[in-house]
């Protein structure tokens, strides 16, 4: 699904180094969790995945089920299947959720050749997924994440995410600014979403979000680079021992 | 010193001259209509056009713009009319009455008379109350700002336009379109009274479509709103038109009296809406907004002059600009408070976005407050689209000018929604997409 080879990337406007040789492959079905202390390249990856031009590549290459993910505009991208959760979800007064909802969805069809879908199947697809993460009608009637709480905000990202029906779902850090009850809200809005089809990249800091989604794979990113990959018990390893053996590892 | 050495007149004031020479006879009024006609005419060749010189037109130098004056429109043929009626509508699909001026001239035939009348609205030919004794008692001029160019420009011009009266205590059911159709080229020029008794409701739309050609459009329209009543009023200023287009507008209201309005402006080449509104009595509420968008070269100008004579009345002005290429955007609003005008409650923003390295706004927002127990507040913006809302909604799969047209809409949305007058929504967004595609 997600193969990433040898990524370098700086920041656009003051050429600051940020990835340094990034190797990853994500298999359909696998669940990966990405961790890191602060400063890492956590949130430049997910970035880049999406496209935006912040950054900029230097060496290396993604490959998105065979495609050069690089050659798309972040429109191309979600067409294709890129699903990225923001770690800020971003508020935009005078636009309406359900309008931005139905534009997306009907954009990405587009895109794909496929029909609009017609209002009534429009609005029984947001309702079921609504229903399922708590978010109420009054929520969606309101401008796109404006004055939603910060667990609001995760909430309708995840709706976003299952209305949109992406390949690859990158979550950047969707735990941060959860309480334990929103958190369990958005992590089984998560793993409904898991199947043989569909790849996961959940970056993250702490261990916690993944006692909820049990990750496959777990891998350490410290100073851009990759620098430890095992399996879930990693991630409790950290959560005990603290990234410093892997920070001074990579220096 | 008062005198100053005569000017020398441009092409356009020559040509202007010579129109009102050549058409003095035609031009109806009373005597004192002709003499007002005469000093206006006077004016323009005295001190010429407005240009950017006179303080209130210092961002919309109308001297400099007008190469030449055309002739005024010839009278209008009414199956012409109609054909422009036919091929043009502002606001499709929106149930309302219709009022008709063409090339400047009220058209019965063409206006719903008789259901107005059964409204309690009564229609007159303009003209009449020009040509009956006095004429000229129906000629307001702007309380502030006299001597306006635009409206001397008007007053020496008028070729006709209605006088609307909504009767005591009546609710209009439908909103009322006048609409202004230019079925031959040439310059139109007209005045029109809107009459609201008190207690009266009506909900206004003015428009203007079809070609003028060389010819200048000026409208000039005085609201009259009674103790209690209630006026709303949508204008449309909108086509590719390349001769000025010039609107006023001049509202009196009375006690308990609400007035709002909402210009709107796009894709003309130079276009200037002015407004006066005088509070004369108390407890009245005026609500002015405005959305212009311009692109190319061209230049929107919004001006507003609110005056606050009396205490506890409230304003509200919130306007709107969008500008792409080397258009030039103007938005001038004036709050005057009258030293016994206390209580008042004034609040004024204008906000602009700028789609292009080049585009140009001017904002001018002035408080003059001679009361000391009032709340008065002005505010005004200049930016761009946020590169990360943009990026947010391209990440979940909307193209790129989508995603600008979205953030475009939602930006002037603010004012529209404000605004409230719910049946001219659809038809403005539709505007907005309309001139984005074009941009």
């Amino acid at each position: 699904m997600l193969e990433i080879k040898n990524l370098h990337a700086r920041i656009a406007e003051d050429e600051t180094e940020i990835l340094r040789g990034i190797d990853l492959t994500v298999k359909a079905g696998e669940v990966h969790a990405i961790m890191g202390p602060n400063g890492s390249g956590k949130s430049t990856l997910s970035y880049i995945l999406a496209g935006k031009d912040d950054y900029e590549v230097t060496e290396g290459e993604i490959l998105f089920n065979g495609v050069n993910l690089l050659e798309l505009e972040p429109d191309e991208r979600a067409a294709a299947g890129m699903f990225l959760a923001f770690q800020y979800p971003i508020e935009i007064p005078g636009v309406a959720t359900m309008e931005f909802l139905k534009t997306a969805m009907n954009a990405q069809r587009k895109a794909r050749g496929e029909d609009t879908l017609s209002i009534p199947d429009f609005m029984k697809r947001v309702k079921d997924a609504a229903a399922h993460l708590n978010v109420s009608m009054d929520m969606l009637k309101r401008p796109l994440n404006v004055g939603f709480s910060g667990g609001e905000k995760k909430r309708a990202e995840i709706l976003q995410m299952s209305l949109l029906e992406p390949k690859l779902c990158v979550l950047d850090e969707t735990d941060s600014g959860l309480d334990i009850d929103a958190l369990r809200i958005v992590s089984d809005g998560v793993n409904k979403l898991r199947s043989p089809e569909r790849a996961m990249v959940v970056i993250t800091h702490y261990q916690r979000l993944l006692d909820h989604i049990v990750p496959d794979v777990v891998h350490v990113l410290s100073r851009g680079r990759i620098v430890k990959t095992g399996d879930k018990s990693l991630a409790l390893e950290l959560e005990k021992n603290g990234y410093a053996d892997y920070v001074d590892a990579a220096a | 010193m008062n005198a100053s050495a005569p000017i020398k007149n441009t092409q356009a004031e020559d040509d202007l001259i010579a129109r009102f020479d050549a058409g003095r006879d035609q031009l109806a009024g009373s005597a004192d209509v002709s003499a007002r006609r005469e000093a206006a005419v006077g004016q323009i060749r005295d001190r010429g056009l407005p240009h950017r010189r006179v303080e209130e037109y210092k961002y919309s130098d109308l001297r400099a713009f007008m190469k030449s004056a055309a002739p005024l429109a010839p009278k209008a043929d009414v199956a012409a009319a109609r054909d422009v009626l036919q091929a043009t509508d502002c606001f499709s699909g929106l149930d309302r009455y219709r009022i008709v001026i063409a090339n400047g001239d009220f058209q019965p035939e063409l206006s719903d008379v008789e259901p107005l009348a059964a409204e309690g609205v009564s229609l007159t030919d303009f003209n009449e109350l020009l040509s009956g004794p006095d004429g000229a008692t129906n000629l307001a001029f702007p309380k502030t700002g006299p001597q306006d160019g635009t409206v001397a420009l008007n007053t020496a011009f008028i070729q006709g336009g209605v006088a609307l009266s909504v009767g005591e205590g009546k609710v209009v059911t439908k909103p009322v379109e006048v609409v202004h159709v230019a079925s031959a080229e040439g310059a139109a020029v007209t005045r029109s009274r809107i009459d609201l008794a008190k207690g009266a409701q009506l909900r206004l739309l003015e428009t203007f479509i079809g070609d003028t050609g060389d010819g200048e459009l000026n409208a000039v329209f005085d609201y009259q709103v009674a103790d209690g009543a209630t006026l709303a009023t949508t204008r449309l200023v909108v086509g590719n038109a390349r001769s000025a287009r010039l609107l006023t507008s001049i509202a009196t209201l009375g006690a308990d009296a609400t007035f709002k309005s909402l210009g709107f402006i796009a894709g003309t080449r130079f276009a200037r809406n002015q407004q006066f509104v005088n509070f004369t009595g108390e407890n009245s509420e005026a609500k002015i907004y405005g959305v212009s968008m311009a692109g190319g070269e061209d230049l929107a100008d919004q001006t507003l002059i609110v005056d606050h004579a009396v205490p506890h009345c409230n304003s509200r002005e919130f306007f709107k600009t969008v500008l792409d290429g080397r258009a030039k955007g103007v938005y001038q609003g004036r709050i005057n408070v009258a030293p016994h005008a206390q209580k008042t409650d004034g609040e004024m923003m204008t906000q602009a976005l700028l789609l292009s390295e080049e585009a140009e706004m001017a904002n001018k927002p002035e408080l003059e407050i001679f009361a000391d127990d009032v709340l008065c507040a002005h505010g005004a913006t200049s930016g761009e689209i946020d590169e990360d809302l943009l990026f947010y909604l391209r990440a979940r799969g909307i193209p790129e000018a989508e995603a600008r047209t979205l953030l475009v809409l939602a930006f002037l949305s603010e004012a529209i929604e404000e605004f409230g007058e719910e049946y001219v929504t659809e038809g403005l967004e539709e505007r907005v997409r309309d001139w984005l595609a074009s941009h």
